[in-house]
């Protein structure tokens, strides 16, 4: 049995001798050289992920001005903030709408600014508008405040993601009579198309499906900086069903994740408009997996055909609230472009970019490489029993 | 003389506007129009949206006929741009795509844009959720 320990593993790393595969790499490996072998010369694997996660937001801090004011309502470009905490801190939501826009007045609507919008552009270093009001009081008494800011004018700026990285997705259909606009993308009537948003084997946690190694503390890739994972997602669902090779065959796992966006690449954190549902953001993720034994070596070497995904309809029963998965596909099939259901050949597409997953993957295989990045020990894993509760089951 | 088939965007002024062009390039030219959109009102200027099969001879003369009468034409391709720094590679616009002009090549996984299959429904558009598809018509 080979055992290997986070601290013998980020020695190697410092002294540049550590080796490093991406999630695509090591299945070739193994296959080769055996899961004994591999686990032996492998020290980390590393994974990515970029698809559109709605649950995501920014923390920010504006300085004090002076006189000083505690802000009731923040926007910046007209996009509002949470201003519900402390005097000059603020949370923007990715998915919250500019004021004024038409939404689904005029179905199906553009949404062509909001949050993530606002996320990208601050990451991007552009000029954004703030503006607040205030009700004042004896200690801030100012009661409007409205400037032009750069991310450099913001004290402190850090993303910090509530739900993002799920474990395993729904692929959308639509069985409706009608072309429906939904967060699953553009879906034409009569199941005609099927679009899913997995990067499948490369994906973090279906690179650790029993989580022994990610949890809180664990370092990881977030939008081109350094991140962390720092509790388990909203939704987090480690007891969905899963297949013998203990993938989940629903969504199961999260990540809630947080990150200075000062050090972020708006490359890798992309504002979206999703015609007739809203904005959001495109966020880019990647975990590094130590190899500690050989069980968690093998959990990397998972491919796609072996990783399955519900087809959820959309049309009718997920919006009712109903049971929704109507069959199940693998990724290997789904990334053909097109799959046999019900009888028919149907179009497939991705949501999530594998690309960009691959390049996720391959700049952290990179750092690691550089000595630049240093694994995170966790001080708890993630829950893999969601009846206990919290993140207090070990 | 090879057959060919192309696409092409053609925008009319007022003063050309009741000009039966269609019809000059069927009978005169031998060319088979195949209109994809049209907006074209009387005494306005509008465009026409079309594909043209033929013999290249015929095709080339075809569009100096249209020049010649003042008519602006451009191959639709030029009309349509896909932003490759803008796009992510995520594929939201491919099975919406009715001509497969938006496809993913496999199995690298990438985009690809081919304009000549592009027949301007405006999908794409909608689909892709960073903008990187535009239209100038």
């Amino acid at each position: 049995m080979i055992k290997k320990t986070y601290e013998e593993i980020n020695e190697k790393i410092k002294k540049g001798t550590a080796v490093v595969v991406t999630a695509e790499e090591v299945i070739d490996i193994a296959a080769e050289q055996g899961i004994r072998k591999a686990t032996e010369k492998i020290d980390v694997v590393t994974t990515g992920t970029f698809g559109i996660m709605c649950s995501s937001g920014a923390f920010l801090n504006f300085w004090h001005t002076k006189p000083k004011i505690k802000m009731t309502h923040v926007w910046l470009n007209d996009v509002a903030a949470y201003g519900g905490i402390a005097a000059v801190d603020a949370y923007i939501g990715a998915a919250e709408v500019a004021e004024g826009d038409p939404c689904n007045n005029n179905h199906p609507g553009h949404f062509r600014y909001g949050g993530g919008h606002v996320i990208e552009d601050l990451i991007a270093g552009k000029e954004i508008r703030l503006r607040a009001d205030a009700y004042g009081t004896d200690c801030y008494p100012l009661r409007k405040l409205e400037k032009t800011i750069t991310i450099n004018d913001l004290r402190d700026a850090f993303m910090f993601n509530p739900r993002n990285s799920y474990q395993n997705y729904n692929v959308g259909v639509n069985c409706s009579d009608k072309t429906i606009y939904t967060y699953m993308g553009i879906l034409k009537p009569h199941c005609a198309n099927a679009h899913y948003s997995s990067a499948g084997q490369l994906s973090p946690l279906i690179n650790d499906p029993y989580y022994k190694t990610i949890g809180i503390g664990t370092r990881i890739f977030l939008g081109g900086g350094e991140g962390y994972v720092a509790w388990p997602g909203t939704q987090h669902a480690p007891n969905d069903p899963r297949s013998e090779k203990g993938i989940p065959l629903g969504g199961a796992g999260t990540l809630s994740v947080i990150g200075d966006m000062k050090q972020m690449n708006s490359r890798y954190v992309r504002g979206v408009s999703i015609t007739g549902y809203g904005v959001s953001l495109m966020v880019g993720i990647g975990v590094p997996i130590p190899i500690l034994d050989e069980e968690i070596l093998e959990y990397t070497t998972i491919k796609d055909e072996d990783i399955f995904a519900p087809i959820c309809d959309y049309g009718i029963l997920y919006p009712a609230g109903e049971k929704c998965d109507i069959g199940s596909v693998s990724y290997a099939e789904l990334k053909t472009g097109e799959i046999e259901f019900q009888g028919k050949k149907i179009r497939t597409a991705p949501l999530s970019s594998y690309t960009m997953a691959q390049e996720i993957a391959a700049t952290l295989k990179d750092w690691i490489n550089q000595s630049k990045f240093l694994l995170g020990q966790p001080s708890q894993l993630l829950p893999t029993d969601e009846k206990r509760g919290g993140v207090n089951n070990g | 003389m090879a057959n060919i088939t192309k696409s092409v965007f053609v925008k009319f002024s007022p003063e050309v506007v009741d000009m039966p062009v269609v019809y000059r390039l069927v009978k005169d030219f031998r060319l088979i129009p195949n209109i994809i959109k049209a907006d074209i009102n009387p005494q306005n200027q509008g465009y026409l949206v079309m594909t043209l099969s033929g013999e290249e001879d015929d095709y080339c003369r075809g569009v100096d006929y249209l020049k010649e009468k003042g008519l602006e034409v451009e191959a639709l391709v030029d009309r349509i741009t896909w932003d490759e720094k803008t796009c992510t590679q995520c594929g939201a616009c491919t099975a919406v795509c009715p001509s497969s002009a938006l496809s993913i090549k496999r199995p690298q996984m990438n985009v690809e844009f081919d304009g000549g299959k592009c027949i301007v429904c405006n999908m794409c558009i909608q689909a892709c959720p960073v903008g990187a598809v535009k239209l100038d018509i």
